[in-house]
């Protein structure tokens, strides 16, 4: 079982260094962002996963912060993103 | 292999299967808004399903209910972060995709 | 096995990704991708079996990095001088920085690796500490001069965080209109107050203590001031020195106190340590919230918002 995990874990790393293709091609800075939500996301999964193994409990401490404190930069992006406006050059798809 | 670890290993493979679905969405979707929808299912299913397996083999209720702590925050910040990304991207102009060749 | 194939593609996408953060000539597509990186460090320190160091980078990383560098971004032009260009004139600094990397390297590899440092020391007295957390007991007892030096370097941080941003103490940043922001807050504060609670109860015996959980209280903070009308705390308030003032005043106190009685600095009575680190590492979470919230200065006004020139 241990074995699954770590190798769950790596799977869910693949994925983050998969989601950097989507940060190069972006186009627009909210995919960009949407990827750092989802490396987020993913990033708790891995640290459950690794918080599985014994004396590792101290990781699900981090997950929970990590999922707690999301919304954070989410409010702050969106007030910048918002507040700076549109930007047709750079949203166009 | 028992068969309740074997039950907890489904669930775990299937939620790193949402995962996968939802990286495979942001990387082939085409705009913000379908990325978006990709983005929620890898916050609600895929790790909710990891949480659960990962719950139902901890042994312990603490262990259990972080577990499920961890996900309950991931999915309110999620159902908040989908709606205000979607409606900046709105305002900052991104057209959403009709499957239509823009003219 | 797999542990070191995960070690692997850490290692790749760190550099990976810090490269894509140099490389964007936009400074907004930069900050996103230094969020996204905060992230994957703190998945390497969770692999380089440093728990405390990978909760700070959570809760600092999530709750402020991102948004003290979105608030700085809607003070700036967007498009900076083409950075990139100018660089590839510059030989010297590329061969300048290969032999810092070169050098770095060279100490890192150059380290003993099987050196366990002060571990035993640390480990032999941990029962005389008053805490069962070997990082607590040398941040709070054996070196607690070092962190009460640090929370007064925070103090003076945050007088120069309000002088060299005067304008945060006269105006009220606008909050956002949109309903769902506000809810959002209100259902975050429960849990904000439970998690920081949780985190200063276990630091006495596992990762955890003031100054994360003070990280996570600001973090709640930034998104009230920026989904409620509650408006910048102000350096002239009382209420608000206070707060900056009591973790490291009580500090103090608990320093000074062991001298009375013929003993050392900061040398606690062994019966006592325990509640003492307990009480300090408690003030200390609000003084140290009250700091980082305090480098918060607020959004710049929507651009919609904003009069037609702009504010000097």
């Amino acid at each position: 079982m241990p074995e699954l995990r770590m190798a769950l874990a790596f799977f869910l790393l693949l994925n983050i260094l998969a989601g950097l293709v989507r940060v190069v091609r972006g186009p627009t800075l909210t995919d960009r962002f949407i990827v750092a939500q989802l490396f987020g996301t993913t990033g708790v999964g891995v640290l459950v996963l690794l918080a599985a193994d014994p004396g590792q409990a101290a990781l699900r401490d981090v997950a929970l912060v990590f999922a707690l404190l999301a919304p954070v930069t989410v409010v702050a992006f969106v007030r910048f993103a918002v507040g700076s406006g549109p930007s047709p050059e750079q949203e166009r798809r | 292999m028992s068969l309740w670890d074997g039950v907890c290993a489904v669930f775990m493979v299937a939620g790193a299967f949402f995962c996968l679905a939802g990286t495979v969405g942001v990387l082939r979707f085409p705009d913000v808004y379908c990325r978006l929808h990709a983005l929620t299912k890898v916050d609600n299913l895929g790790l909710g399903l990891v949480v659960v397996g990962l719950a139902l083999q901890s042994g312990s209720w603490a262990t259990a209910l972080e577990l499920l702590l961890v996900w309950l925050f991931v999915l309110i910040s999620s159902a908040f972060t989908c709606q205000l990304i979607a409606r900046a991207a709105l305002r900052r102009g991104a057209a959403p995709w009709t499957g239509r060749r823009e003219p | 096995m797999t542990a070191a194939l995960l070690d692997a593609c850490l290692a790749l996408c760190l550099p990976l990704l810090a490269w894509l953060v140099l490389r964007t000539e936009s400074l907004s597509q930069s900050v996103v991708l230094f969020v996204a990186m905060g992230l994957l460090s703190a998945l390497a320190w969770a692999r380089l079996d440093a728990p405390d160091i990978s909760l700070v980078e959570a809760a600092v990383g999530t709750g402020l990095t991102g948004a003290l560098l979105m608030h700085t971004l809607s003070w700036t032009d967007e498009r900076p001088p083409d950075v990139a260009a100018r660089a590839r004139h510059r030989p010297w600094a590329v061969v300048a920085m290969a032999a810092l990397t070169g050098m770095l390297g060279w100490a890192v590899l150059s380290l003993p690796s099987d050196d366990p440092g002060l571990t035993r020391e640390v480990d032999a007295h941990l029962a005389e500490s008053g805490v069962e957390h070997p990082v607590t007991a040398v941040l709070l007892n054996y070196r607690g001069y070092d962190t009460l030096l640090e929370i007064a370097v925070l103090l003076v941080a945050v007088l120069g965080a309000r002088a060299v941003n005067p304008r945060s103490e006269r105006t009220t940043p606008e909050p956002s209109r949109d309903p769902l922001t506000g809810e959002l807050f209100r259902m975050m504060t429960p849990a904000l107050l439970l998690v920081a609670g949780y985190l200063v109860w276990v630091g006495e015996h596992g990762p955890g203590g003031a100054f994360q959980a003070g990280a996570i209280l600001a973090g709640g903070g930034v998104v009230a001031l920026l989904t409620t009308r509650l408006g910048t705390p102000r350096m002239s308030s009382w209420r608000v020195r206070w707060a900056l003032l009591t973790g490291p005043l009580l500090f103090i106190g608990a320093a000074v106190a062991p001298l009375f009685s013929g003993r050392a600095l900061l040398e606690y009575r062994e019966a006592q340590a325990g509640t003492v680190i307990f009480v300090v590492e408690l003030a200390l979470t609000v003084s140290i919230a009250m700091v980082l919230w305090m480098f918060f200065p607020g959004m710049r006004p929507a651009r919609a918002e904003r009069s037609g020139k702009e504010p000097s």
